[in-house]
């Protein structure tokens, strides 16, 4: 957790109330999560009443109040990916990764979160780790791509 | 400020722009159940039981009387056919996470709601958002809120704020139409600050006049 | 790089970049759109960069957004000829290099039809191309989106200046209702009325907003068009912030696409740099501004009013119609939101008129319309047809048809708000008006097929699912009603099905379409109720016969 940099953050939006979800993305980039005290102090730098910022955290999943971790995986679940055998490919991940949507396992290794469409459609269904598409997948392939992720 | 001409219920009315139609009717006397709706909080639109039916140049369109802001020659119904079959599901869902809300039996059995209807899941929260709307804009202390989203939503108190402000005050405990705002409270003080109403009651002995806990709303007999 | 402070210097400038530029010289177009990325476009890019190198200044190479054809990325276009070479591998690079110096073709990367082998070379030849009308996404492969010069060689920004230097903003507002743009976003609604709201409200501070969130499942053609080309969308938005007299505009987009991301910002950045933004824009006295926001990952942020919610700072609430946001959105500010298809619509029609824009499409949806063809349909992509063309064009002349041998069994429009119509309907007119009728509304225009082995009760349990995840929950008819049919549709699925179930699917159906907030509720239940109106047997199967139903 790099201190400075979330201090950086949280004094460049000062405040700004209309800047919470900004402050909270930057935030949740920089750390991968978003640790109670931090949104504290965000709401005392911003203005805003601590329930808004829970209210913010909690609603969006792009935000997560407990560690993430040092992987993410997705599998889209958009209607042509689902069209296209989706729901076999997650299945197989959560059995690869012991995880299912939302959760992270015990070593901090993978978080798995189920996308929505991210519309790269013809390549469905589609497995993305990292930010790093993986096109045409099939259950198979699951186990070579996630090997490569320590 | 102009006035506007309308018609609720083939009663003609008469009342200033910028009106609501739930104001209205209730200023002519015209009942319209609420839920979510409370005279010091600003009109929420959550509940919907407030919809009527509304006539219009010639379209009709069901809107919550609530928010709905009166307008030149429309003609409201309070009931009708569709009105009734809105009021009556929306009751039965309702009742799927507090079948014994005072409000929601009576309701039942005005509407014909069967609290049976749809799959239980007993949280007792039906998210009217009274408590967390009370604390913001009444109180301004913001002691719980909303968390989460779609069907997950649910209130939360906040420790660090509710330990400090609770105690004395507990108004939203009675504005609760399920008592579970209490249960809630009673259940983060349980959890995360038990023994602090000592100290709470030690601060409020010092101001007289609040301390009270309400009792939860009786289950009516035989129904 | 000096702001430019006239009509005339622009066009200057304009000259001066088409004189540096020789149509002769050969430019290999790599397309660098979602799934050609998803597909490693750039190291194909990045192969064809350093061959080129090699060779001094002789080609030039250029990586530009969505060119449409999906399906067979990594796409290449060669110019001059827009020669097509398709799912290209960084080994063909070489070839590919060698064969554009001698005028020459490589026949092995060209269009070859899937049933009788015959070839296209020429992007008008090429089946998926041929039937389009790509007055919106043509210009895709001409321009790399980081280079503002791009958009300017091909007459960008000629609109704006057309329209701030001999209309008044009453004009263009008059030309945008004549043309009677409608809402690509998925409301259809005339843009014109809209702007005109928004300019009628007495506040003197408004905003004009992008929506660029496009959360609608398999639709993916809003992302090609801001990617690929963010000038287009930012021309038509500064040109409608003057005819409405807005100061300041937002784009609302997605925070999960980094390429997206830096396009836009790179737009926003070049476009004040050469005083398309800023104050007193080409000498005219209109000053305009833009900022960028992102949503967090949920789609009911892409509902107008929840977007501007989340704009201030809130959770992204719907709030009701009955107070409109064109008189009060932003800050209670009249803000004016349209889709960024909508927007993209606007330069042409400034620069050729509505009586040339109306003379495209049916009598009252004009216009092209922009289609994300997918689902278990051959050449699935980016598609741009006039209004009115029938399905069946889209489907099979373009689409060429079902994938893997299967027949058609339904056409979904819409994603999770819209419908499913049986194959028999193929005829039917891409329309917003028609396809409403028929039960399947165009929505924001992601068009799916479904084959014969598609469960149609699951697909509305699949969409319900979707949908509950992303309720903002305010409201009890959607909080509560779309669990509970999606509780029922997952029980049929498992074979669970009981008697009294469709009765109370119908009257969920109805009361959450009727009395929910917003629009994600009211139309959560039209999946559904298109389901039951076209494939009701299936459902019925799921029943157990009984005696007395509830």
């Amino acid at each position: 957790m790099s201190g400075n940099n979330i201090n950086g953050i949280i004094e460049k939006y000062r405040g700004q109330p209309g800047s919470l979800i900004h402050a909270l993305v930057e935030i949740q980039h920089e750390n991968h999560w978003l640790p109670r005290d931090v949104m504290h102090q965000v709401a005392d730098a911003l203005q805003v009443p601590f329930a808004q910022v829970m209210q913010i955290a909690s609603f969006y999943k792009a935000f997560s109040l407990t560690p993430k971790g040092r992987h993410e995986v997705h599998v889209c679940s958009g209607m042509t990916c689902h069209l296209r055998g989706a729901a076999k490919l997650q299945a197989k991940v959560e059995e690869v990764t012991g995880i299912k949507d939302g959760e992270t396992d015990a070593d901090n290794r993978f978080t798995l979160a189920t996308g929505a469409c991210l519309g790269s459609c013809s390549i469905g269904p589609e497995l993305i780790v990292d930010g790093k598409h993986y096109g045409r997948m099939t259950p198979e392939k699951v186990e070579a791509v996630l090997k490569q992720y320590e | 400020m102009s006035e506007i001409a309308l018609k609720i219920d083939d009663k003609d009315i008469k009342v200033p722009a910028g009106t609501t139609v739930l104001e209205a009717a209730q200023q002519a006397g015209i009942y319209i159940p609420t839920l979510c709706h409370h005279e010091k909080l600003e009109a929420f639109g959550g509940c919907r039981l407030c919809i009527v039916e509304v006539e219009s140049r010639g379209w009709t369109s069901y809107v919550v009387s609530c928010l709905y802001p009166v307008a030149k020659d429309i003609i409201v119904r309070t009931r009708s056919e569709k009105v009734d079959k809105i009021r009556k599901v929306i009751v039965e869902e309702l009742m799927s996470h507090a079948p014994d809300a005072p409000e929601l039996v009576k309701l039942a059995e005005v509407y014909g709601a069967d609290r049976n209807r749809f799959e239980r899941k007993e949280s007792f929260c039906v998210v009217c958002g009274l408590c967390v709307r009370y604390c913001d804009e009444v109180k301004h202390l913001n002691a719980v809120g909303f968390i989460e989203n779609g069907a997950e939503r649910q209130i939360s108190f906040i420790p660090e704020v509710a330990k400090n402000v609770c105690w004395e005050c507990q108004e939203c405990f009675a504005l609760c139409p399920t008592s579970y705002a209490q249960a809630a409270y009673l259940l983060a003080e349980a959890l995360a600050f038990p023994g602090h109403r000592k100290v709470a009651a030690a601060r409020a002995a010092q101001k007289p006049n609040k301390s009270r806990v309400i009792p939860i709303a009786a289950v009516p007999a035989g129904n | 790089m000096p702001k430019l402070q006239s009509a005339a210097e622009l066009e200057k400038y304009r000259a001066g970049i088409l004189a540096k530029r020789d149509p002769a010289k050969p430019c290999i177009a790599v397309c660098a759109g979602a799934a050609c990325d998803g597909m490693d476009s750039a190291t194909v890019a990045a192969a064809f960069v350093a061959e080129a190198a090699k060779l001094g200044d002789k080609i030039e190479i250029r990586t530009t957004g969505c060119h449409g054809y999906c399906e067979k990325g990594p796409n290449v276009v060669v110019t001059p000829g827009d020669i097509c070479y398709f799912e290209v591998q960084p080994a063909d690079v070489a070839e590919i290099i060698a064969a554009t110096l001698k005028g020459e073709v490589v026949e092995r990367l060209v269009y070859k039809d899937p049933n009788t082998g015959a070839k296209a070379v020429h992007m008008n030849e090429v089946p998926f191309y041929k039937h389009q009308t790509r007055l919106l996404i043509g210009d895709n492969p001409n321009i790399d989106p980081m280079k503002i010069d791009d958009y300017l060689a091909v007459g960008g920004y000629a609109a704006l200046v057309k329209a701030l230097t001999t209309m008044t903003p009453d004009q263009v507002l008059d030309e945008v209702k004549k043309a009677n743009l409608r809402g690509r976003g998925g409301g259809g609604f005339p843009a014109g009325s809209k702007w005109e709201t928004t300019k009628n409200a007495p506040e003197k501070t408004k905003y004009v907003i992008v929506n660029g969130h496009e959360g609608e499942s398999a639709a993916f053609m809003d992302r090609a068009m801001l990617t690929g080309n963010p000038h287009k969308i930012l021309e038509g938005l500064i040109i409608g912030a003057y005819a409405i007299g807005a100061q300041k505009g937002f784009m609302y987009t997605r925070h999960d696409m980094p390429r997206l991301e830096k396009h836009v910002r790179n737009a926003l950045a070049q476009a004040a740099e050469y005083g398309f933004l800023g104050k007193n824009i080409l000498g005219s006295g209109f000053d305009f501004e833009c900022e960028l926001h992102f949503d967090v990952g949920i789609f009911v942020s892409g509902e107008s009013s929840a977007l501007m919610r989340s704009i201030e700072g809130h959770a992204p609430e719907p709030r009701p119609k009955y107070i409109r946001t064109s008189v009060s959105g932003i800050w209670d500010k009249p803000s004016n939101l349209n889709n960024v298809e909508t927007w993209a619509n606007v330069p042409q029609i400034i620069s050729k008129g509505a009586e040339w824009y109306t003379s495209i499409g049916s009598e009252r949806s004009k216009g092209t319309k922009l289609i994300s063809l997918s689902g278990n349909v051959v050449n699935s992509g980016v598609v741009e047809v006039p209004m009115g063309t029938p399905l069946r064009t889209l489907v099979f002349d373009i689409g060429g048809g079902v994938r893997d041998g299967k027949t058609l069994k339904a056409i979904h429009f819409g994603g999770a708000m819209g419908g499913s119509i049986p194959a028999d309907l193929i005829d039917a007119p891409l329309d917003f008006d028609g396809m409403s009728k028929l039960g399947a509304p165009i929505g924001a225009g992601g068009l799916l097929l479904m084959n014969e082995d598609t469960d149609m009760v699951e697909i509305a349990r699949y969409l319900l699912d979707f949908l509950v995840k992303e309720s903002c929950g305010k409201c009890a008819p959607c909080r509560e009603g779309m669990p509970q049919m999606l509780h029922i549709l997952t029980n049929m699925t498992q074979g669970k099905g009981k008697p009294g179930d469709l009765e109370r699917l119908q009257d969920l159906a109805e009361v959450t379409g009727a009395a929910s907030l917003c629009a994600l509720g009211k139309t959560s239940p039209d999946p559904l109720k298109s389901m039951l109106r076209y494939f009701k047997p299936e459902y019925e199967a799921r029943i157990p016969a009984s005696s007395g139903d509830k």
